[in-house]
Parts: structure tokens; C-alpha cells; sequence
């Protein structure tokens, strides 16, 4: 098993869109569904965080300090979710059922580096 | 470390829409209702945040608390940043709360006491139901504001397009807005708003009970939140008056037979091809009490009268045992009282129980406005069932097909094709 991340990404329009508590419901069952099948199969290393989508950014040797950490807000990082899966293509397989493809969000898939 | 099963738990089927109400009420208090829309913008957040939080954590202990902290403090991050800035101008009540540090938490706070929120809900009933508003407008923001319906969904509760709808709320809304703060129960137009009030609930109970929407879930949500308001209602002791317990009963009853309407397949069942047994036992003990409640005092509404007939119908062992001789007389009342087409239509149906067919039809003859019966398909399939039961089951299959011209969903049109290869094979 190797480990990979999901980066959840979005835009702030995405984000706030259409929010109806109608829309909640069915995005939060959505996502309860998904997350409860990649549990049930041990695909869950850590369940991970959101992140606040505000943000500083220090840069360079002059640590100049800028709001936000995004140079594109159509591509905000709204948390990450730590999987195990067999190889690549099962850990994009599996994200290819994210709820977070329903709007305009996307999942990056990265592996952690492994140290040997 | 891992999601555990607690967090994966069921999420309540309407916590959102639930919670949307009792959160837009509370913000109101703190911004007025001529910010409503900054109150909807907080439960936006609130719903945003939780998302984003429980998708990854799950779900939390009280997800209807957690919720209502989220709100109460992006509330409270709005009004630091306001303070300042002071873009709006907070409601009269709320005053010089907002100004301090000092005031301003517990004044947040006691918005979004249980009791307040309980209260504030009733007010904003009372606000929708503004006498410069039509009643399909007071009915459509009830839905929205009270009930967390988007305008989509109020939409396809009434079979009218989403632009229209949203054109109807955004009219109620703006009329709204002309008052900063909400009904004052102890006004002196209490008395003639609580009829308006119980008015604008019967019309949401109907349109869930008879309407035309196809969904049957939306038209069991309709009935199931017209129950929830008048409920709220009759729990404050001045709103407790024989007709909203009449109302109420009526409603109860009526519930109480609405998962024997229809059938495993999602069809509609006449009242002789009912299983009594289906029908809710619990809501049946509820709304006779309630009924037997509403007998205080000497105020007889065409609510009582509805329940009344509501209650015949349940205490009746079986279809030929119901006591169709005080129905009728109930519907003669409820004509003297408020006569309308479909009330005639009833009371011609009950007729031809009573009397036989050829009577039912005669009281259908008499109808004074007929033609405007004429585009409800349940007038040309109580003709159906009379000449049927007279035994012109040519006529018969005529109305039939007049109806199922003028059948407003599936579920209708297949329940009049239905009874028309049932006539078809009397014949």
C-alpha cells in the first residue's frame, strides 16, 4: 500500500454557490456516502483537515508578507484527506467518485514521497 | 488515525432546511428585516463552513448546534467589522447593543436563546403574512424564509416556473424589508393577522394534501411543515385559539390518511380501496383531541367544519358505515359559512353516498360557478363516478377522459386511466 494526498480544490465562486439548504443536504450526503465506502474498504490513513481559506504568504529573502495564499482563487485549497491505495491509479480511481467533482472543484492526487 | 463510525453517522434527512429557519429568525433579531438578505448571506456561511468541516471530520454530536455557533459567530465577526464601517442600520430593538464589545455578545446571544428563536419564528410568520401581500405570496415565503425551500423547490411545489418564483419572493421580500423589525405579537392587528396566519397555513396544508405536484415526498414536506408551524403557533397562548386548534385537527386527520393515498407503486388509491389500517394511528388520537379542544367557546369556523367531516371519516369503520347523512349536513353549513365550487363539489360527492347517484349528480347540476370547476380534473372524475355508479359507464368513460385531459401529474393521469379500463370492463 502507498500513501497519497487529496488536495481539494475550488473556486470562491464554486465554493458559495447556490447554497440552499437543500444543496447543503444533498452535498453533505454526497460526501458521507463517499467517505463512508473509502472507510469501509481501508482507504482512509487520516481523514485529514479543512483549511481556513484565509491566509498569509511570506516570500523570498526581503520576507515580504502578502494576503491569501492564492495567486488564482479559482484554485483554493479547502483541505486534504491522507488515503492509502495499491498504486496511482487506484488512488485515481477512487478520487474519480468525489463528491467535490460535482461543481467546478477538482482533486489533485499526489503520493507521499516515500523515504526508501 | 481513521474516521470513526460516530462521525460517519446519518445526517438527519432536513437538518439544513430545519435549521435554515430557526437561524434565519435569530439573525433577523440582530440585523432587522430589512437585512434579511445579510442574515440569509450568514446561514450561506454556516452551511459553506459546515461542509467544509464535517466532509473531512463527519459529522458532529449535535450538528443543529453546531451549526448555530458557526452562524452566531460569523454574525459576530460581521458586526466588529460593521461597527466600523456600519454599511447597514441595525433594527430599533437591538439598538446601541451592537456598539460595545460589552453588549454585543449577550445581546447575540440571547438571538440565538431557543425561546427567541422560538418567538422570532412567529414573528416572521406574522411578518409573511402582511395583508399588502397576496396569499400565494405569503405562502411562497412561509416556504422560503420559515421552511429553508430554495425558490426552485417552492417552484415545483406549485407547478409555476423557478423565474417566476423567484420574482414572487423577491416582491414579498421587498415588502418585508419596508419594516425593520418584525410583527409585534401585541399589536393591536394581532387578532385580524393570526386569521391571515391560519389562513396562509390551510393553503399550505392543501397544496400539500390536494396540490398538484407530482413528488409525493415534496407534498408529504408541505403537510409535514404546515403541522410543524401550526404547532408553533398554537404553543403561543394568545395564537391558541379554537380555530388554530381546529385548524390543527383538521390538518392531524387529514395526515393521518395520507400514506394510504397511495400505494406501494406510487398511485393513488381511492377512499374504498383504502387499508384503514394504514392510516396513522398516533396523528388520529392527536387530532381528535385537538378537535375536542377547539369545541371551546362559541366560535364555529369553516375550519371546525372541515375538521368535522375529517373526524366522520376516521371514527367510520368501513366506507358504507361512514355517517354520510351528518357529513352532508356538515357540508350544508360549510356552504352557508364559506361556499365555494370545490366545497360543492364535496358536498355533491357526499350526496350521491347518501342519496344514491342520480341525487350526487342533481347537487353537481346545482352548482351555482360550475365553469369554474371545469378545469379541475376531479370534477369531470366525480361526474365519472356517478354516472358509473348509475351504470352509464359510456358517459362515464367520457368524464374520465375529460379529466385525464386536464390531469396536472403522473400520479393523477394514471389513476384516471385506471378507473376508465375499470369502467371499461363494468360495461
Amino acid at each position: 500500500m502507498s500513501e497519497f494526498i487529496y488536495l481539494y480544490r475550488t473556486s470562491e465562486a464554486d465554493r458559495r454557490a447556490a447554497m440552499s439548504a437543500e444543496h447543503a443536504q444533498q452535498s453533505m450526503q454526497a460526501w458521507l456516502a463517499w467517505m463512508r465506502g473509502l472507510e469501509a474498504k481501508g482507504h482512509i490513513k487520516n481523514p485529514g483537515n479543512p483549511l481556513g481559506t484565509e491566509g498569509r504568504v511570506v516570500r523570498g529573502q526581503a520576507k515580504t508578507v502578502t494576503d491569501g495564499p492564492f495567486v488564482e482563487i479559482k484554485d483554493l485549497v479547502l483541505g486534504y484527506t491522507v488515503i492509502e491505495a495499491k498504486n496511482f491509479e487506484e488512488a485515481v480511481e477512487l478520487a474519480s467518485g468525489c463528491p467535490m467533482l460535482a461543481g467546478e472543484g477538482s482533486v489533485e492526487i499526489r503520493p507521499v514521497a516515500a523515504m526508501a | 488515525m481513521t474516521l470513526d463510525d460516530e462521525a460517519l453517522r446519518e445526517l438527519d434527512d432536513h437538518l439544513f432546511r430545519r435549521e435554515s429557519g430557526r437561524m434565519v429568525a435569530a439573525l433577523t433579531r440582530i440585523f432587522g428585516v430589512h437585512n434579511l438578505s445579510l442574515a440569509e448571506d450568514v446561514v450561506q456561511d454556516a452551511f459553506v463552513r459546515a461542509l467544509e468541516v464535517w466532509r473531512m471530520r463527519g459529522v458532529p454530536d449535535n450538528p443543529a448546534a453546531w451549526l448555530m455557533t458557526a452562524a452566531k459567530n460569523r454574525a459576530l465577526d460581521m458586526l466588529r467589522r460593521e461597527r466600523t464601517a456600519l454599511r447597514f442600520a441595525p433594527p430599533p430593538e437591538m439598538g446601541r447593543l451592537l456598539d460595545t464589545e460589552w453588549t454585543l455578545g449577550p445581546a447575540v446571544n440571547e438571538a440565538f436563546d431557543v425561546h427567541t428563536i422560538r418567538d422570532e419564528q412567529l414573528r416572521m410568520m406574522f411578518s409573511c403574512c402582511d395583508p399588502r401581500l397576496g396569499e400565494d405570496v405569503q405562502v411562497a415565503l412561509i416556504l422560503n424564509i420559515l421552511c429553508g425551500f430554495s425558490a426552485g423547490e417552492v417552484a415545483s411545489a406549485f407547478l409555476i416556473g423557478r423565474a417566476a418564483m423567484e420574482k414572487r419572493i423577491a416582491r414579498g421580500k421587498k415588502t418585508l424589508a419596508t419594516s425593520k423589525t418584525l410583527f409585534d405579537l401585541a399589536d393591536a392587528e394581532f387578532v385580524p393577522r393570526l386569521a391571515a396566519v391560519q389562513r396562509a397555513l390551510y393553503l399550505l396544508f392543501n397544496e400539500g394534501y390536494h396540490g398538484s405536484s407530482a413528488e409525493q415526498a415534496i407534498r408529504a414536506e408541505l403537510c409535514a411543515e404546515a403541522i410543524r408551524l401550526v404547532t408553533l403557533l398554537s404553543e403561543y397562548p394568545p395564537a391558541d385559539t379554537p380555530a388554530t386548534r381546529a385548524l390543527a385537527a383538521l390538518m392531524h386527520l387529514h395526515a393521518a390518511r395520507l400514506a394510504a393515498r397511495v400505494d406501494a407503486e406510487g398511485d393513488l388509491n381511492r377512499l374504498p380501496e383504502q387499508d384503514r389500517s394504514r392510516w396513522d394511528a398516533r396523528l388520529i388520537d392527536d387530532g381528535l383531541s385537538l378537535f375536542d379542544r377547539s369545541m371551546s367557546g362559541d366560535e364555529l369556523t369553516s375550519f371546525h367544519l372541515e375538521a368535522a367531516i375529517a373526524v366522520e371519516h376516521v371514527r367510520a369503520p368501513s366506507l358504507a358505515e361512514t355517517s354520510w347523512d351528518t357529513i352532508v349536513s356538515l357540508y350544508d353549513q360549510l356552504m352557508a359559512l364559506q361556499p365555494s365550487p370545490v366545497v360543492a363539489l364535496n358536498r355533491a360527492i357526499a350526496i350521491g353516498e347518501l342519496d344514491g347517484a342520480s341525487a350526487g349528480l342533481a347537487a353537481l347540476d346545482e352548482i351555482d360557478d360550475r365553469d369554474r370547476l371545469a378545469a379541475y380534473p376531479f370534477y369531470h372524475a366525480a361526474l365519472a363516478e356517478l354516472e358509473l355508479k348509475r351504470g352509464n359507464a359510456t358517459d362515464a368513460r367520457e368524464h374520465f377522459a375529460a379529466a385525464i385531459q386536464l390531469s396536472r401529474n403522473p400520479m393523477e393521469r394514471r389513476f384516471l386511466e385506471r378507473r376508465i379500463r375499470q369502467s371499461g370492463a363494468a360495461s
